[in-house]
């Protein structure tokens, strides 16, 4: 499972009222999500991230469970999460909905073209491959389906 | 030789298992998203209607139609399909689970991240999003990675003015916003035994702020008093002196009353150094300090006095609300100038009932104070009751006395 896209830098501990505001958070129009993501950090961020591999420091999509979260940042584009740690049910959350995450820490310089293969377990941030630690089997047999739902559908 | 999450989840901690779920919990919020990955998985039935639950508290009553729409489709599928239902004013999802629905050493999840509260029973309660809890409906089960422990030991007994959320707040401020991700706190040493099942209710909703899976207390006489009051009967979990990843040690006595200041849980401060600060709102309730020994803390401490700002409380179940009205505490708060709203979340994610505006300024007993969580450009500090209590008789951040002083 590779990708790549264009480097967008964030600092640690981003929570997910951050990510999308409480105050959008019941409608089921997933468009609305994309719109106002990152709204209260910076609101030209969100339509900067089509085709961006967000890089962030440690702690990325703490705080709430809503799943709205990691649904807004794909819907807005976002490629896959780069950071040194997730907090736990964001990261459940972003494999469920199919969005790539990647545990490590590296240097991030805006716009920088970044590749990523999730199943051989590298990252690439033009400085050349480096070894990351690989999602369990489990994990990628969700992301390879596109998301739980996807996956659920098929082995019912 | 297991700690309690890998007794429960029965293997070592760093194993993936997938394990049976006892309880699963869904809100307003979460469970609007869990019925459409529900029903999108093409689901053919729900592995155990008596096993689900819907509580509705995030926004309750709904504070327009877009909400009234949502809670309208939740509501239809929870009574068709004979789920445990507790509609509006029923109370906050962690609290109507903590009334009797839970059992030391059962697995129970919900989808809502304060769902570590109920770790307070000796039980693994965790939180997850809205499609893991959908497969959950669909399948009776869901996988964990077990957790490695950190073990919190507390010594020795409160002093003064402090309470248990001073405790949790400052667990937060020594770990840190992400100090345990991906791991399980247990709360242990001779000082848990101090504790009533509510200050380890306290105590155990703070630990996500940690980025804790869950935390946990061992269930003891004092769990096994509190579920026979439900008609309940477990058996008391003994240690097995497990070794921890890390081991913390807390002395009661030396925890002041504190406040984490914005925009951080993890940014703990005396009250005594922030005293003067002023405030526009004081917000008492949540999954964090909304139960009956809170509403009563607090009624002790304003009673025939007025309190100098806006003050909202909000019972954290309708058992709560009713317990009040019973023994007199509500018509206390009422008379002293409070606010009371329908049990539930309140203002507490921004959402009504006590939103703030630019630039006020809160004192709540909730457990998050992101950027802009109960408005644009509002500001939250966090802190205890009785905090609360001291701070909206004066309208600024005020460092209550010790309860025998008054």
């Amino acid at each position: 499972m590779q990708g790549k896209g264009r480097a967008v830098c964030l600092p640690a501990d981003i929570d997910t009222d951050i990510i999308i505001a409480g105050r959008y958070l019941r409608t089921k129009d997933r468009s609305i999500w994309a719109e106002h993501v990152f709204e209260d950090l910076d609101p030209s961020l969100g339509k900067n991230l089509k085709g961006a591999v967000i890089v962030a420091g440690k702690n990325f999509g703490c705080g709430s469970s809503r799943e709205q979260a990691a649904i807004a940042l794909k819907e807005a584009g976002v490629i896959a999460v780069v950071a040194p740690s997730f907090a736990r049910i964001f990261f459940r959350n972003a494999i469920n909905i199919g969005l790539p995450l990647i545990e490590a820490d590296v240097t991030c310089t805006n716009g920088r073209q970044i590749a990523f293969d999730l199943s051989a377990g590298w990252i690439d941030t033009g400085t050349g491959k480096r070894k990351v630690a690989r999602l369990s089997l489990h994990m990628l047999a969700i992301l390879r389906a596109g998301g739980l739902v996807a996956y659920w559908k098929v082995k019912q | 030789m297991g700690t309690l999450s890998e007794r429960i989840l029965g293997a070592p901690a760093g194993a993936y298992v997938d394990r049976a779920v006892n309880r699963a919990f869904v809100h307003d919020g979460t469970g609007v998203l869990t019925l459409e990955s529900y029903r999108q998985m093409g689901a053919k039935g729900l592995f155990d209607p008596s096993r689900i639950h819907v509580i509705f508290d995030h926004i309750v009553p709904a504070n327009n139609s877009t909400t009234a729409t949502l809670h309208h489709e939740l509501r239809e599928f929870a009574v068709g399909s004979f789920l445990n239902f507790s509609d509006i004013g029923g109370g906050i999802c962690h609290q109507c689970m903590s009334e009797g629905l839970v059992l030391p050493g059962e697995v129970v999840v919900g989808a809502d991240s304060h769902s570590c509260t109920l770790g307070a029973f000796g039980a693994f309660a965790t939180g997850v999003g809205a499609t893991d809890m959908a497969a959950i409906w669909l399948t009776g089960e869901t996988w964990f990675r077990v957790p490695e422990t950190i073990g919190i030991r507390l010594s020795g007994r409160l002093s003064g003015a402090a309470e248990a959320k001073d405790i949790a707040l400052s667990v937060v401020g020594r770990l840190g916003m992400d100090g345990a991700t991906y791991k399980a706190l247990e709360f242990i040493g001779d000082g848990t035994a101090t504790l009533s099942m509510d200050d380890r209710l306290t105590i155990c909703n703070l630990a996500v702020e940690t980025g804790a899976k869950t935390g946990m207390f061992y269930a003891d006489r004092i769990t096994l008093s509190y579920l026979a009051g439900y008609g309940l009967t477990a058996e008391e979990q003994t240690s097995e002196r497990p070794v921890y990843e890390q081991e913390i040690e807390i002395e009661l006595d030396d925890i002041p009353p504190v406040v984490a200041i914005p925009p951080r849980v993890d940014s703990i401060r005396a009250v005594h150094d922030l005293t003067g600060l002023a405030l526009d709102q004081v917000f008492v309730g949540t999954c964090t300090n909304g139960r009956y020994s809170d509403l009563s803390r607090f009624a002790r401490i304003v009673r025939g006095k007025k309190v100098a700002i806006r003050t909202i409380i909000v019972p954290a179940s309708r058992s709560v609300l009713a317990e009040a009205i019973r023994t007199g505490v509500l018509a206390d708060l009422v008379a002293a100038g409070c606010t009371i709203g329908t049990p539930g979340c309140g203002p507490c994610l921004g959402a009504h009932m006590g939103v703030l505006g630019e630039g006020e300024v809160c004192l709540s007993t909730a457990n998050r104070n992101f950027r802009n969580r109960m408005g644009v450009g509002g500001e939250i500090y966090i802190g205890s009751v009785a905090t609360a209590a001291a701070s909206a008789l004066e309208g600024e951040i005020t460092e209550p006395e010790a309860p025998d002083a008054g």
